[in-house]
């Protein structure tokens, strides 16, 4: 690979991220929000975009950031992916504690929630686990983590689907699409399943 | 008019009532069923905001009915409060909140700032608090965001 085409790998990878973001930022509703409702909503949608960045820093496809450099960067953002969820559920239970405290407690009227809270909660559940993977099985480890990054991806992307917020919408389904297309792809490619399968299982 | 006092929710359970009480109770034909509390509906409340004109530089318009339980008969001078996150403030913010009195015909309306989507969704907040008839809460959604309207309707039956 030449010089061109990883410009043009990192190009692409820094768009998906950033055109979202941008448009989110022109959006009419930040100017009847306050700051930290504004923040708490940035939070959530640098969050969804970074969700992609998890995939590619696996399979070392981010030109500079392959093999043990990649698996570090993933580290690294998926603890900043943990910081993200925790200012966007912090921003928004000031904003607004009840409607929070509804949604932590499964009983908002707002259907994008669950889908939501339950991401929240398997995004930490994914990162405890990296904090344990040197004491486990790594075959379990692999199925345990790759389990609960499809519940936080498909639960991240119809949470971000189902609100009228600050994201523009032809952008937020594109990055829907592109997080869950990188992210079956990646599960389907790392076959975390195949020790479990029973002609693997046997030697 | 029955279009105009009728709530999705309240012609479903008025008319499956009724449907009940006609195999049942042919002789007790009346029975309008009262309103629940919608889920979230009492969020960000605030008890006791005064009865206003209007709420803050006004543009939209929030409406709506109040009458009783089994006759469905119109209940006059009932306060009904209001809330939402509008173009001039939060939901939690004094400014935000007011209240108006039902007519004789038990109907209600009280101009507001633009309700603009937060949390998610562009609702506004209804609230029957007096103490005469059960405590409701109400949190309707716009069809669209873009309305400038939006209306919802209490059945109360004593507390």
């Amino acid at each position: 690979m030449n010089r061109l085409h990883h410009a043009l790998i990192w190009a692409g990878f820094l768009a998906v991220i950033g055109v979202p973001l941008v448009l989110a930022a022109t959006s009419p509703l930040l100017a009847w929000r306050q700051p930290i409702y504004v923040a708490a909503g940035f939070a959530g949608v640098l969050g969804m975009a970074v969700l992609l960045a998890q995939p590619l820093l696996v399979t070392g496809v981010l030109p500079g950031l392959s093999g043990l450099k990649g698996r570090r960067a993933h580290r690294w953002v998926g603890g900043l992916l943990v910081g993200l969820i925790v200012v966007h559920v912090v921003g928004l239970w000031i904003t607004s504690p009840p409607d929070m405290i509804d949604a932590l407690t499964f009983t908002s009227p707002t259907p994008f929630s669950p889908w939501g809270v339950i991401a929240m909660w398997a995004i930490f559940g994914a990162a405890g686990l990296a904090i344990y993977r040197a004491r486990m099985r790594l075959p379990i480890w692999r199925i345990a983590h790759s389990a609960l990054v499809v519940i936080v991806v498909i639960g991240s992307v119809v949470h971000a689907m189902l609100i009228e917020g600050t994201m523009e919408i032809v952008s937020k389904a594109a990055v829907s699409a592109i997080v869950l297309i990188v992210t079956g792809l990646t599960i389907a490619k790392r076959r975390a399943w195949a020790p479990f399968m029973p002609k693997r299982t046997r030697r | 008019m029955s279009k105009l006092l009728m709530t999705r929710r309240g012609l479903i359970a008025s008319g499956s009532a009724a449907l009940a009480t006609s195999w049942t109770v042919p002789a007790r034909a009346a029975g309008v069923a009262p309103t629940r509390s919608m889920r979230g509906g009492s969020n960000n409340y605030r008890p006791g905001a005064p009865i206003v004109d209007r709420i803050g530089g006004g543009g939209f318009w929030m409406s709506g009915t109040v009458r009783r339980a089994g006759d469905g008969a119109p209940l006059e001078g009932q306060r009904i409060q209001i809330w939402a996150h509008t173009t001039e403030g939060h939901e939690r913010d004094a400014r935000s909140h007011g209240a108006t009195l039902t007519n004789a015909k038990g109907e209600f309306r009280l101009e507001m700032p633009q309700i603009v989507p937060a949390f998610g969704q562009a609702h506004g907040h209804l609230a029957y608090d007096s103490g005469y008839f059960k405590t409701v809460f109400l949190r309707p959604l716009m069809d669209s965001s873009r309305d400038t309207s939006l209306s919802a309707h209490f059945v109360l039956e004593p507390a």
